[in-house]
């Protein structure tokens, strides 16, 4: 935007004068301040960290039917090291991740940046970008099951134009987690390129002027100015889209019969989780594989948010 | 002011405002008098007989509302199993024979047999095995609905292009077999048959046709891996291997009914359930399944169940009554939805399609075998869906597949 010459302006002098800000606070701005946040604090106890500590307790635990449990100690995790479809999905989820979160990132990043150009019915593509994301997943899951199916759908309807016979997109086990990618990355290019794009857009104007005069050209602006100021935003967009891409379930549901052969080869670890959770009733082990993924999550964000300090330029 | 104090003021702000919210939402139903019950069920297809039923039942009783509930049949269960752990079933729900067992044991729904008999409601009005499917431990649990065979489904114009005769009660596997090479049509895409992988209707009806069982009279053991159900397995995916039906991942991705309404398919095995959907197209017909060594099909009904936790017992039970009624069945029969469990009724169904030869669901019923039924059957579904599909689509051999599944079954029988 226009002000952002003077926006870090601003941002300088606010770190000096925070703690004297604290200090000529009332006691009663407090009370309000806590106010305000308690619908919020109050919603995230019981919705988030009270879930949590149950499914941590639950895991030690064994279900029959209705509810009934009783302590197993640490039988559930034992059970995993011999479970060859955790190993699985684990592997699933993975592809997936490898897959999606930097192809992801980078389209977004390329849309983006087209995005940010002074180009004709710039609204107009930034709403088709962004349709994606204020739709259910079940139904981009749905209508993409249609074009993917392999005998009535539209792909392989285009490819038969040109006298290829298309492939069995999500029932064939070889190909049917790509598909699911593909998709996936299409869904979420919206969601990052509106963040992106807020980024880009407050990368003072004063360095491309000044690569201006110095003769650089656009790919060398690219890469030494828009890059490295960008770096928050794109470290900010990889753990999100980590954090998401590790609990994928919709998409596999919703496009994966159950009856289907491509679902070993494309159960995501939520998948598994759902399965022992709600169809074999075994919610202490599904517990117990929540909790995994949680730690994982965990050691994962950990190791990214350490690598940061080598490669993410705050200003 | 203390920081503790403000946590505890937030605290208990928040609470106040919560509780706010659930006492209005108790007190909303029990005003003049009206009681609302919920009323969970799974087939859409059903939704217009269900409300001429509810209307008729609300010119008796204006004062009991009924809700419906529609969850689809692939998450009803699961979405029960934690609604009743959650203690949030809907008052009156369906039930089917593969759960009964485990509800009735889990004290989740409610016996009726007391009420039954207080109310001198007599249960002689249903065919005696579909009372049995749902006595457990001598009680009876659930009023039945309806009641369901297997029929074979054909598509008239498929037969009438080839020049071949529809099928009729002279026919056997054999037969099947050579009318499915002469009906599938590679250039039009047509397959001769569904060969489908599913139990009711599907396999299950093959192994009884070929003398085996499912499970054994004991209850103890599978029997997926005798020669009789093996022969019948293949039978089954040999149509798949000659091309005469569509593969198993063509039917995930397209369900063997849709292909068969759209007249993809030229036969198929499916039940009266299909009645409201495949009438629409007047190109469809049914006859009775083929022989094997003998005849078999599977028979299985639903019936009304009512929820342990309901805290409107009377309203729900009025409604269960009237759900089995003389008055709901025949909505049931002129509607041609499903057949009428209600003796007497089911002529009624028959006339209300008279251009689809239902008589030969109603056949089914003389050669049927009912649904196996344990405490562990949804488990045990779960375990077929999960091997047998590795076998259709010829991922392995039948042989390795029935192996695995036996052992897994006969594991899940012997849990407590």
């Amino acid at each position: 935007m226009k002000e952002t010459p003077l926006q870090a302006e601003v941002k300088a002098p606010k770190k000096l004068k925070v703690p004297n800000l604290t200090k000529t606070r009332k006691r009663s701005d407090y009370l309000w301040a806590y106010l305000m946040i308690a619908p919020t604090m109050l919603g995230l106890f019981i919705f988030y960290l009270w879930p949590i500590i149950q499914t941590f307790y639950y895991s030690f635990t064994e279900w029959g039917a209705f509810g009934q449990y009783e302590w197993s100690g640490l039988d559930n995790y034992k059970r995993m090291l011999e479970d060859s479809n955790l190993l699985k999905s684990f592997k699933n989820t993975g592809i997936y991740i490898i897959f999606t979160v930097p192809i992801g990132i980078f389209l977004s990043i390329l849309v983006a940046v087209l995005l940010n150009q002074k180009i004709k019915g710039k609204s107009v593509y930034r709403t088709l970008y962004f349709l994606p994301v204020i739709t259910m997943p079940a139904a981009i899951a749905m209508v993409w099951k249609w074009l993917f199916n392999s005998d009535y759908g539209l792909l392989n309807y285009l490819l038969s134009l040109i006298g290829i016979k298309g492939p069995q997109w999500v029932s064939d086990p070889k190909i049917a987690l790509f598909s699911i990618i593909v998709v996936a990355i299409w869904s979420g290019i919206g969601y990052n390129m509106v963040i992106f794009l807020s980024g880009l857009q407050g990368i003072p104007k004063m360095y491309y002027e000044a690569a201006e005069i110095d003769g650089a050209g656009p790919i060398k602006v690219f890469f030494k100015i828009t890059l490295p100021l960008l770096s928050p935003v794109i470290f900010f967009v990889s753990i999100m889209s980590l954090i998401g891409a590790f609990q994928v379930f919709d998409l596999i549901f919703m496009m994966i019969g159950k009856g289907s052969t491509a679902l070993e080869n494309t159960q995501s670890i939520v998948y598994l989780f759902y399965q022992h959770a709600f169809v074999l009733n075994d919610k202490g082990y599904a517990a117990a594989i929540a909790v995994l993924l949680l730690i994982v999550i965990l050691i994962i964000t950990a190791i990214q948010m350490v690598l940061q300090k080598k490669w993410v330029h705050y200003d | 002011m203390k920081k503790w104090l403000i946590m505890l003021l937030t605290v208990v702000l928040g609470l106040v405002g919560l509780a706010g919210c659930s006492g209005n939402k108790a007190s909303s139903d029990a005003k003049d008098g009206k009681v609302e019950i919920t009323y969970g069920f799974w087939d859409k297809k059903q939704v217009p007989a269900i409300d001429e039923i509810i209307k008729l039942f609300n010119e008796k009783y204006p004062n009991i509302k009924v809700k419906k509930e529609i969850t689809p049949y692939g998450q009803y269960f699961q979405k029960l199993e934690t609604a009743a752990t959650g203690g949030a079933l809907p008052d009156v729900l369906w039930m089917n024979g593969a759960h009964v067992v485990q509800y009735a044991e889990g004290k989740v729904i409610l016996p009726l047999s007391d009420m039954a008999k207080k109310d001198i409601y007599s249960l002689d009005n249903y065919p005696k095995s579909l009372i049995d499917l749902y006595t457990v431990d001598g009680k009876v649990y659930g009023i039945p609905k309806d009641y369901d065979t297997t029929g074979l489904w054909y598509n008239k114009k498929i037969f009438d292009e080839a020049g071949v005769p529809y099928p009729d009660d002279t026919w056997d596997w054999n037969k099947l077999k050579e009318v499915a090479k002469q009906l599938t049509n590679k250039d039009k895409g047509i397959w001769g048959y569904a060969a489908m992988m599913g139990n009711q209707g599907g396999y299950y009806d093959f192994i009884w046709q070929n003398g085996g069982h499912i499970i054994s009279e004991d209850g103890k053991s599978a029997g997926f891996d005798q020669p009789e159900a093996i022969e019948a397995l293949k039978y089954n995916i040999s149509f798949i291997k000659e091309g005469l039906s569509p593969t198993q991942a063509q039917m995930t991705e397209t369900a063997a009914s849709e292909l068969f309404s759209s007249g993809k398919v030229a036969m198929m095995f499916d039940g009266p359930w299909m009645v409201p959907e495949y009438k629409k197209n007047p190109d469809l017909d049914v006859a009775v399944v083929p022989k094997g060594k003998k005849r078999a099909v599977a028979i299985h009904g639903l019936s009304n169940v009512i929820a342990a936790n309901t805290k409107h017992q009377d309203a729900a039970w009025k409604f269960v009554q009237f759900l089995g009624s003389k008055e709901a069945a025949e909505v049931y029969a002129k509607t041609g939805t499903v057949i009428p469990a209600f003796n007497g009724t089911q002529d009624a169904w028959k006339k209300a399609v008279p251009n689809l030869n239902l008589q030969a669901f109603i056949d089914g019923a003389e050669y049927s075998v009912p649904l196996p039924s344990v405490k562990n059957t949804g488990e045990i579904w779960q375990y077929e869906i999960d091997i047998l599909k590795k076998a259709w689509s010829e991922e392995v051999s039948v042989e390795d597949a029935v192996k695995e599944l036996t052992q897994k079954v006969n594991e899940a029988l012997s849990k407590k």
